[in-house]
């Protein structure tokens, strides 16, 4: 530690009171891979902070990601926080101990720049939180000159209106590259002395980067309840911010030193990040839009990621990561080398996002030799009509073909995931979901004894940045109808267990989704009155969000049923994530028109915006699709409706069983 | 092949589980390359065997588990070094202190072990207050818990099982006491035992408090109390057969 640096160790007045808490070794650090940086004045200090509790957060290849690149420069710290639960939280504050740091138990107001990564809109009351147990003003607007920086990354950032009040700095896109840039501005700032009346110098400064937004430079114009403009401050601000896109993962090899935890988080696995970005072109999927064009890690850099990631952490499980890994086209050769390789010795694969046919149904028989439990395939709709609207092209065949091959080769369950509250969709749509899950049940009795299907059911919420920006969500009465329709239709079927999201939470996630920044006012409400952790049902409370809105003269029909038109001013209509606002519209009419698009990475460009505008293309190994492409890659598409496989026909309604 | 490794859990990682502790040493293990044997059937896992569990946030010099290796590859295994390179894929807090071969005949530590002996570090007693406590206890006839098993209010007396119990030197702002606490037919915990004296001590004492597991020991049939890495030297058993 360089002498003169102020810096403080929490640790011994937190130590006294984790035998009073719940799961204390969350709140001590000590993961294999873990970083004890040196801070000094003339050290640009990072707090990677994940706005929900360690188990959730400690996994979040992002916070891992950065929280390496940042350790790696010399003129750079990083460190790791979350948000305490509420028992240690109460503890906290009745002794005056602020956030922390788990590496070193230093003060999260010590640091330069607290950031965050942002998953989940129903985690920003927790942002909040966090902020405001880090002793840092809530508003970006009191904070003094030298009060760390609050920037915000992630998914939910494609709209961060919401939140504009509480943040300093927001990211667009991957951040590998563009914190070096925000480190390389905030350092020089720091070694000036973060000098009274320079705060808004700075951060002029960091809007002029490429993939950084910083709303306290633009102004927002109201035309009655709607948005008229949101235009910057200053001329050398950017009227519209671009995401950062990466062009080539293989220059990013991280994590190298993948973070063990030393207590039981989600995700307990190596994470190999496989590729970045998806083209499938699923109209609800906000991930898929967002983060094209499609960039694959080189298979040898995978294989070695694996080899070695296993070796250093002790897992035996690794987890290949991205929106569609069946799509990845060293797939092939990663899963021969991975099961060849005996060094690593009783080791699993997991796919977390599979295709559905048979085809990836083979490669997780050959990967998973082991422990062969349950697969999870997402349909997402229940007929072909609705898939096609949705652009989710999955044919009926190819669900039974890769169920069926499931049941063959001797799982035993399956896990079906469906949306429900879908553009267009009829109850017919809606009941098409138990039909889907009753056929696989139906299938899986030629192999199996007892076959089960969970079906999975989400109420949709339209997210900014994708065709369905502008469809009105479904009422929560609504909701609750369809999820009603579909426990009836499956009363008594055995087999097909059904199991639904809260249509409350989606209630609430799509308050905060397109909201703007009149919002801020609604989640500072609820998180005044105690809203925290409304991730978690027994925390949660829409009654809360819905007196929230009406305590600031707001209405829920306004910010959430309501359809949009193409000609009003969306809220993130200045950040951009490539897709020009006129594909994003026309994708929109061919929902409606029930037309699907086929994978623009073997056919012809749309012409989106996302590779043309950044000036960087798909990063793919093979011209040609992936073998058994199913979601319209070289398929017949007419066919879709169709049933191949020989199927038990459907009960008459009240036939009982 | 089976391996007997003595171990200890100090400092911040004291706050993991006994669950917490086991996938840590699963993670040691293989990274370590030891030939581990594994269960058969659709979900191997290593097989290793833990004894007595120790109380999340509680430290220990005498922590033990149990690992079967597979007899083919373990034929040339050099146990001279092992521990300290277990030690180096442990975290920090955590230190493998030996390691000898175990007969596989012997029963398991959770069977086999008889007694613990706590060192017990209490803040805002002073040392006429804990040692009237503990003089009361051990003159009591009975010393008796209740405690929740499966829904049902369960009694049990614990004075059997307190097998010796003295105030040690004073420490900073508190007692240190010493007690060798019986595990059979189950282990009395700590915290049970300071509830039980009269008046039991408050809350926050027992929250302040520091607990090192000193010793686990094992009574042999022949009455020797010994230390669980030197069960074989006791049984006269072969070393290094399986």
């Amino acid at each position: 530690m360089p002498t003169g640096t102020p810096t403080t160790d929490l640790w011994p007045r937190l130590e006294p009171l984790l035998p009073q808490v719940q799961k204390p070794a969350r709140y001590i650090g000590c993961e294999d891979g873990m970083q004890v940086p040196e801070h000094g004045p003339g050290t640009t200090s990072w707090l990677f902070t994940y706005p929900d509790t360690y188990e959730i957060g400690l996994p979040n290849a992002g916070l891992q990601i950065l929280y390496e690149i940042i350790n790696e420069r010399p003129d750079a710290a990083a460190e790791r926080s979350y948000a305490p639960w509420v028992d240690l939280e109460a503890l906290m504050r009745r002794d005056g101990i602020p956030l922390f740091s788990v590496d070193t138990h230093k003060p999260a107001g010590e640091f330069d720049i607290i950031a965050f990564n942002l998953s989940a809109e129903l985690t920003y009351t927790n942002l909040v939180n966090c902020v405001d147990l880090a002793g840092v003003p809530i508003h970006s607007a009191r904070r003094a000159d030298a009060d760390p920086l609050i920037a915000v990354g992630g998914h939910c950032t494609y709209n961060p209106e919401p939140i504009a009040d509480f943040v300093d700095l927001v990211v667009l896109g991957d951040g590998e590259e563009v914190i070096g840039d925000i480190t390389d501005l905030v350092g020089e700032w720091k070694r000036n002395g973060k000098n009274a009346g320079t705060r808004e110098g700075l951060l002029r400064e960091l809007s002029k980067i490429e993939g950084v937004y910083v709303p306290s430079m633009y102004e927002v114009e109201y035309d009655g309840e709607f948005l008229a403009a949101v235009t910057p401050r200053y001329p050398d601000v950017p009227e519209k911010v671009e995401k950062r896109t990466v062009a080539d993962l293989g220059d990013w090899p991280y994590p190298k030193q993948q973070l063990v935890p030393m207590t039981e988080v989600v995700h307990d696995r190596l994470a190999v990040e496989v590729f970045r970005g998806c083209t499938r072109g699923c109209r609800f999927c906000q991930a898929g839009m967002i983060t094209r064009p499609v960039r694959e890690r080189p298979a040898e850099q995978v294989s070695r990621m694996i080899s070695e990631g296993l070796q250093r952490t002790g897992y035996d499980e690794v987890s290949l990561t991205s929106l569609s890994t069946a799509d990845f086209s060293g797939i092939e050769r990663v899963v021969a080398d991975t099961v060849s390789d005996q060094g690593v010795g009783q080791v699993s694969v997991a796919l977390p996002s599979l295709r559905v046919d048979a085809f990836t149904v083979g490669i997780a028989a050959e990967l998973q030799r082991a422990r062969r439990t349950g697969l999870t395939f997402a349909p997402e709709a229940g007929t072909w009509r609705m898939r096609q609207v949705i652009n989710k092209l999955i044919r009926e065949e190819d669900l039974y073909g890769a169920v069926e091959s499931a049941y063959s080769q001797g799982w035993r369950r399956m896990k079906l995931y469906f949306l429900t509250g879908l553009p267009t969709e009829t109850d017919e749509d809606t009941l098409g979901i138990a039909e889907l899950g009753r056929n696989c049940v139906e299938l899986g009795r030629k192999y199996q004894k007892s076959p089960s299907v969970t079906v999975s059911v989400g109420g949709f919420v339209p997210k900014p940045q994708t065709p369905f920006q502008w469809f009105g969500q479904n009422t929560e009465e609504e909701l609750r109808r369809k999820v009603e329709l579909l426990k009836n239709d499956l009363r008594g079927t055995k087999g097909v267990q059904l199991k639904w999201h809260d249509t409350r939470a989606s209630l609430a996630e799509g308050i905060t989704s397109r909201g703007d920044r009149r919002l801020g006012a609604v989640i500072e409400y609820v998180w005044r009155h105690g809203g925290t952790f409304q991730e978690w049902s027994e925390h949660f409370s829409v009654d809360l969000w819905l007196e929230a809105l009406a305590a600031n003269g707001l209405d829920v029909e306004w910010y959430v049923y309501r359809h949009r038109t193409e000609d009003e001013v969306l809220p993130w209509d200045h950040l951009s994530a490539g897709l020009h606002k006129d594909f994003l519209w026309q994708d929109w009419r061919d929902a409606l028109e029930e037309l699907g698009l086929e994978d623009c990475r073997w056919t012809p460009c749309y012409d989106c915006g996302a590779c043309t505008g950044y000036g960087i293309e798909h990063v793919v190994a093979s011209a040609t699709p992936p073998a058994g492409g199913s979601q319209g890659t070289g398929v017949d598409l007419s066919t879709g409706g169709a049933v191949p496989v020989m199927l038990q026909p459907r009960a008459p309604i009240g036939a009982g069983s | 092949m089976r391996l007997r490794i003595a171990f200890s859990k100090h400092g911040k990682i004291r706050f993991t589980s006994h669950r917490d502790v086991a996938r840590i040493w699963e993670r040691a293990l293989r990274r370590t390359n030891l030939p581990v044997a594994y269960s058969e059937g659709f979900t191997p896992r290593p097989k290793l065997s833990f004894g007595l569990a120790l109380s999340t946030g509680h430290e220990s010099e005498g922590e033990y588990l149990d690992v079967d290796l597979d007899p083919e590859q373990a034929a040339d295994l050099d146990l001279d070094g092992l521990a300290s390179h277990l030690t180096a894929q442990l975290p920090a807090g955590m230190t493998a202190t030996g390691v000898v071969v175990v007969d596989r005949r012997m029963p398991s530590l959770q069977q086999a072990v008889t007694s613990c002996t706590w060192q017990i570090d209490i803040l805002g007693v002073d040392e006429s207050t804990a040692q009237a406590a503990v003089d009361g206890a051990l003159a009591a006839e009975e010393l008796i818990v209740t405690r929740e098993r499966k829904g049902k209010q369960v009694t049990d007396d614990l004075r059997p099982l307190v097998l010796s119990l003295d105030v040690d030197q004073p420490i900073e702002d508190g007692v240190r006491l010493i007690a060798e606490l019986g595990t059979q037919p189950r282990a009395v915990r700590v915290s049970e035992l300071l509830s039980a004296f009269d008046p039991p001590l408050d809350e926050q004492c027992v929250l302040g408090s520091r607990v090192l597991r000193l010793h686990q020991w094992i009574i042999t049939d022949d009455g020797q109390r010994i230390d669980p890495m030197s069960v074989d030297a006791a049984a006269s058993a072969p070393v290094g057969v399986s």
